[in-house]
């Protein structure tokens, strides 16, 4: 079945460690929430799973998992502790 | 200070029409705690002292070394070995000898913060490690106090401001509950910082709080900015209380006395790590499970000893796999095989002893070259 998802295009930005791990520009096909982003994501790039961050979904934190639209924007960030 | 000292000296910000004389007298009947007089406190402190408010304390125990000079721009090198909350108290007097001025030249503990923290209406939080971090945001949380939060790693920086006043405002529980686990996340001695971006940083938060104390513009209450140093590039999200963050802050002083903040965010030293020496001797003696928690194919292999091979990820799963009341777990630098010593504490409680090899098989065979 030919996802409706097949011509999405979907940006995603990733803060930190994460950027370091995954580089600067990644994507990601065939994702309809966020729960399947990260399994893709977390798939492609293992070390991503030992990592913490949260996830927001045009620029609003999500707490669980959240439909994604065309065009969206989706960022991961890991928490900060230098000062 | 005299009436006329008091214009000469805000001159040029009393004449912004937001701000005004109202915006001056209501800076300096404001009382602002700096926790942490490094890369983020500097700047802050700075501007805070120059804009003219009128009590200032300043929290942190560490002293002055030669590598914090590129970002903890008010020390010199005749600093070096001297209190950093005396010496920036000094500094910042010469600036401004009009404010007050405390040094708190103490640790910030479960035992103190309340005490020091219920003193001020606006907490900064320029501190660089994780257990402290979430000690200042409950206690803010708890006290009801705004909360000015910086943080930054490598060439990105992050701000907030938490209200803490209503059910509906935001702390830095809501964006992250719980705190990272040992070796998820790098500190600046370990990741490197760029000098100028705590800079940048630092003087943001220097200008949220004057916001918060003056109420002129639009302060990041239920927002996080961040920065990167790098392409430019910012980014501001909104965010939104949890339901269960209310259940994360202790209720009452007395629970958050009884917080160990240190060990929920495993502070860097552990009871149960042991250096090379002991672990020799401990193999010597024999009887104990030795767990190599690296993933399989990690360099260098170890054909010295004999051990099992158990992936971090995989350790509680198979935990069955070790039979000895006595384990060691190693891995390339003692990181990880921390984490695994203290999951595998977890499963067995107090019917094993469970260390972790510090330094990890680097330190270990750097050591053996060396005998």
């Amino acid at each position: 079945m030919l996802s409706r998802n097949y011509f999405m295009s979907i940006k995603i930005i990733l803060f930190g460690k994460l950027a370091d791990i995954a580089g600067n520009s990644v994507s990601v096909d065939n994702v309809a929430d966020t729960d399947s982003l990260i399994n893709s994501l977390h798939k492609k790039y293992p070390a991503l799973t030992n990592t913490k961050y949260v996830i927001a979904v045009d620029k609003q934190i999500i707490k669980e998992n959240t439909v994604i639209n065309n065009n969206s924007t989706v960022a991961l960030l890991p928490p900060f502790s230098g000062g | 200070m005299s009436v006329q000292n008091l214009y000469d000296r805000y001159h040029r910000q009393i004449i912004l029409p937001e701000f005004g004389e109202e915006g001056q007298q209501k800076l300096l009947k404001a009382k602002v705690l700096a926790i942490g007089a490094g890369g983020l406190g500097c700047p802050a402190l700075q501007y805070l002292v120059a804009a003219g408010v009128g009590t200032i304390g300043i929290v942190d125990d560490d002293v002055i070394a030669l590598n914090n000079l590129h970002r903890q721009v008010l020390y010199s090198v005749n600093d070096i070995g001297l209190s950093k909350a005396e010496r920036a108290a000094k500094i910042l007097h010469q600036l401004n000898p009009e404010i007050k001025i405390i040094a708190y030249n103490e640790r910030l503990t479960t035992q103190n913060a309340l005490m020091i923290i219920d003193e001020y209406e606006i907490i900064i939080d320029g501190t660089d490690n994780f257990s402290t971090r979430y000690m200042i945001n409950d206690a803010c949380a708890l006290l009801n106090k705004f909360l000015v939060y910086g943080a930054i790693s490598q060439f990105e920086g992050q701000v907030s401001v938490f209200r803490n006043d209503n059910a509906d405002d935001v702390n830095y529980r809501d964006i992250f509950p719980d705190p990272p686990k040992e070796g998820e996340v790098l500190n600046c001695a370990e990741a490197g910082v760029l000098g100028v971006l705590p800079g940048i940083i630092g003087t943001m938060m220097a200008n949220e709080t004057i916001k918060l104390i003056t109420g002129i513009g639009e302060p990041l209450i239920n927002q996080l900015f961040t920065y990167n140093a790098l392409n430019n590039q910012v980014y501001q999200l909104s965010l939104s209380a949890r339901k269960e963050t209310g259940s994360l802050i202790p209720k009452d002083e007395s629970a958050f006395l009884k917080i160990d903040y240190e060990w929920l965010c495993a502070a860097p030293i552990q009871q149960n790590e042991i250096d090379s020496d002991i672990f020799n001797e401990m193999m010597a003696k024999g009887h104990i499970d030795v767990v190599d928690v690296r993933e399989l194919h990690e360099m260098p292999a170890v054909n010295e000893f004999k051990h099992i091979k158990i992936p971090l990820a995989q350790v509680a799963e198979n935990a069955s796999l070790i039979k000895s009341d006595t384990v060691i777990t190693f891995c390339q630098t003692g990181k990880r095989s921390l984490q695994a010593a203290k999951i595998l504490s977890g499963i067995f409680g107090e019917s094993k002893k469970i260390y972790s090899l510090r330094g990890g098989i680097v330190e270990w065979k750097k050591q053996k070259q060396t005998v």
